[in-house]
């Protein structure tokens, strides 16, 4: 029971032990605040950053019905972020801090964003595959302890369904279309399955922080259980558009109930992390360009602001 | 000059229907009520969630802080009279 004598630490473990949500004013072991600052951050500006890779085909849009969609999708992101800025701002940083370690390169962002999307399957791939993995993780989170983020990832959540079944839909379109619209299909399938099953992160034994993160409840479930997920999720919507997931080692496990699958490329993966991936320096030079651009207009709206309240 | 930064922070209130209170459904950044306004509707009411906004900046917000608890809401727990499950009504009796 919570009561008056206790202190901050034992106030907080009692609320961990008890599934109960730590709120911004409550008192909160340092580490815990910068674990969140760190996580919640990257969350946020992998928002904003993923929508450099779907803003590039909104002008080539094959119809107006896919045009709009994207643009809706895109739009949703952006609030995402914005979602995401909200809560970590609850934590002591302003928005303007986080913005500046994003594009001095001391914040990371999702590094899937460093694929350059090159055909127009690319976005039924990127929906399908990237926002259903991130799916699985944000459905996760909607439990993890600290209030403002769970409350942001049951926002999202309800609107993130929408991103990933217009990608599958992409996909199943262009799969029973010509042969070259199949290819294309193939092709993006081919890209991004690596990359979208790394986005859960390191294995966990590998991972050294989400010892604590688990343990304070920030996150759920580990990397490894929530790959495991989303693959057992996706292979069969994968056959059923008869697309052809490029694992060789890929097998259904009778006993684990789950897929087998082969080892990722971790090398390569650390490599895009620090910045060596196809398109980083480009996704961080839009949006400081993007930035520095709209300096005038926010002073401008400032200066209006001031006038008239 | 005005300054260059990400504006104040505006809480929203969203109610979902006729008759229904105003609920809080998070903030947006604007400079300005107008732009707080258009953000909150971009950001809040994309799938029909209202049909009225409000928006307050938030250092305009008064707020009870945690340490306060014990002083703050505890005087309730000695007044169960103010509880309708407090009173002992006559057995049979209806549409009480």
């Amino acid at each position: 029971m919570e009561n008056a004598t206790m202190t901050g630490q034992e106030l907080f473990d009692h609320k961990i032990e008890n599934d109960l949500k730590i709120e911004p004013k409550d008192w909160m072991p340092d580490d815990y605040r910068k674990h969140l600052q760190r996580q919640m951050s990257q969350h946020a500006h992998s928002e904003i950053i993923g929508m450099q890779p779907e803003g590039n085909w909104i002008l080539r849009a094959p119809s107006l019905r896919a045009k709009v969609i994207l643009l809706a999708k895109v739009q949703d992101e952006a609030g995402h972020g914005q979602y995401l800025y909200s809560a970590a701002e609850t934590l002591g940083k302003t928005r303007d801090e986080f913005i500046e370690e994003l594009q001095s390169g001391k914040a990371k962002y999702s590094s899937i964003f460093n694929y350059p999307t090159l055909s127009w399957a690319d976005m039924g791939a990127v929906g399908w595959l990237v926002d259903g993995a991130a799916i699985v993780n944000q459905v996760s989170l909607q439990r993890t302890s600290y209030g403002p983020y769970s409350r942001a990832m049951v926002k999202i959540c309800k609107e993130e369904s929408f991103h990933q079944r217009q990608g599958y839909e992409i996909m199943a379109h262009m799969a029973r279309g010509t042969e070259e619209q199949k290819a294309m299909a193939q092709d993006a399938l081919n890209r991004f399955w690596w990359p979208s099953i790394m986005m859960f992160g390191p294995h966990d034994g590998d991972s050294p922080r989400t010892g604590n993160a688990m343990m304070w409840k920030i996150k759920r479930e580990t990397n490894d259980d929530l790959r495991q997920q989303f693959i057992d999720k996706t292979v069969g919507q994968a056959e059923l558009i008869g697309l052809t997931i490029p694992d060789p080692d890929l097998k259904w496990n009778e006993e684990r109930g789950s897929y087998d699958f082969g080892e990722m490329d971790w090398d390569h993966f650390w490599d895009v992390v620090k910045g060596n991936g196809p398109c980083n320096k480009q996704r961080i030079k839009h949006h400081i360009d993007a930035h520095e651009n709209g300096s005038w207009v926010r002073k401008a709206a400032n200066a209006y602001a001031e006038k008239n309240g | 000059m005005s300054e260059d930064n990400q504006g104040q922070v505006w809480e929203v209130f969203v109610q979902a229907k006729p008759g229904l209170a105003h609920k809080h459904v998070g903030n947006v950044q604007a400079m300005g009520r107008e732009m707080a306004l258009q953000n909150a509707r971009d950001m809040y009411v994309r799938r029909k969630e209202g049909i009225s906004i409000w928006v307050v900046k938030f250092e305009n917000i008064v707020a009870s802080s945690p340490e306060e608890i014990g002083a703050f809401f505890d005087p309730m727990d000695d007044k169960a009279y103010r509880q309708a499950t407090y009173y002992k009504m006559p057995e049979g009796a209806k549409h009480i």
